[in-house]
């Protein structure tokens, strides 16, 4: 007794080149702004670039992005369609947006049937916007999705960074590349995280200011190209294709 | 689940078990299909035809559908999945996320959208048959 799903997975992502996935030990902390902007960023610089949320419950790209009416297209499979030149996947086409009370069972079987009938195609990057913590939907990605890379976002607040601390430790433990860890919402120049991320082993990338302009920028993806806080993503994405060029140490 | 995804990962799967067990031919497949999925099984045939590998040239695929039975968690109400009662659009998207059902579909006792799959959800390649390689 199999489930044909899992054998087609990997080939589905067998020519993207890079996958970044973007965590957060709690909700709340900037993660989908901060994956869709990465993704927005890594386009704009000639990349092929997906961006795949599988924050199920509590889906947000969309609304970040401004998705409007987009459908996949079927043929062999689902064909994400192109929002801001980005390949975009999200329940929500499925969903409608309405509430998805999902359990932790129905949300493993939902990212196995995206994983298995998504055709990315070619890609240099692939983000996704993980759900935050490290139940189900965390650890159905490390055992189903080859080749990951994490990133994970946390804020100043201590609250924050102890749930960070544990998502780091599973990953450290499982042996996952974590290219480092962003600081989002930063309002104080003097922030312990950066000392206490290199406590861990961890890369501290970079810290991304509190913007009070990002709010009324969202849903639209020109005005948050604008923003400071993209800015600071800018300096972050360059440090990430740096470091992914690398060969694994 | 997609037809033509559906029939990739039945080939792939089959050909990894013969592998795996010895078989040099496989003449048989069964795959069973939860009702939930709403898998077109004419499609599914059509994809598995022109899918098939050397190795399973003469093969048969035999399909089964298994009915879906749902029970409610918060009132214990157990109800059959009647595809027949949802729109096109729905029945479209519970065809290729078979869990947003959970968005469409609520208890008929209690209304609630917090209900189990008892059966019926998911595909399971069930069993291969074949000959091995010095028979």
């Amino acid at each position: 007794m199999s489930d044909p799903r899992l054998e087609i997975i990997g080939k589905r992502l067998e020519k993207v080149g890079r996958i970044i996935a973007v965590s957060s030990g709690k909700g709340g902390v900037g993660k989908s702004v901060v994956a869709s902007t990465l993704a927005l960023i890594l386009k704009k610089e000639g990349h092929e670039v997906g961006l795949l949320d599988l924050d199920f419950t509590s889906p947000a790209t969309h609304v970040i992005l401004g998705i409007g009416d987009l459908y996949p297209e079927e043929e062999y499979g689902i064909i994400p369609p192109l929002a801001h030149g980005l390949r975009y996947m999200s329940i929500t086409y499925y969903s409608l947006d309405k509430p998805a009370p999902l359990r932790g069972a129905d949300v493993s079987d939902a990212i196995i049937e995206i994983l298995a009938i998504t055709r990315w195609g070619e890609l240099d990057y692939l983000v996704i916007d993980m759900p935050p913590g490290i139940g189900d939907a965390t650890l159905d990605v490390l055992r189903l999705v080859r080749g990951i890379n994490f990133l994970v976002v946390t804020t100043p607040s201590r609250v924050a960074f102890q749930t960070v601390k544990k998502l780091l430790t599973l990953l450290d433990e499982l042996g996952i590349p974590v290219m480092g860890v962003v600081e989002n919402m930063v309002m104080e120049p003097s922030s312990p995280i950066r000392e206490q991320v290199r406590q861990l082993g961890q890369h501290y990338l970079g810290a991304v200011s509190y913007d009070a302009g990002l709010e009324g920028a969202l849903g639209d993806v020109e005005k948050i190209m604008d923003t400071a806080f993209a800015d600071s993503v800018k300096v972050i994405a360059y440090e990430i294709e740096q470091r992914l060029k690398r060969p694994p140490t | 689940m997609h037809e033509w995804a559906l029939a990739e990962g039945v080939v792939s799967t089959a050909v990894k078990i013969a592998r795996a067990e010895g078989l040099s031919e496989i003449t048989e497949v069964v795959v069973k299909i939860g009702e939930l999925q709403q898998v077109v099984h004419d499609v599914l045939n059509f994809a598995l035809e022109q899918l098939r590998k050397p190795m399973m040239k003469d093969a048969r695929f035999v399909l089964e559908t298994i009915p879906a039975r749902l029970r409610c968690r918060v009132c214990g109400e157990e109800w059959r999945f009647s595809p027949e009662e949802l729109s096109e659009e729905v029945s479209e998207a519970i065809h290729f996320v078979p869990e947003v059902a959970h968005v469409y579909i609520k208890c008929p006792g209690c209304g609630s959208p917090d209900f189990e799959v008892v059966e019926g959800r998911g595909v399971i390649l069930a069993s291969i048959k074949g000959v091995k390689k010095d028979e």
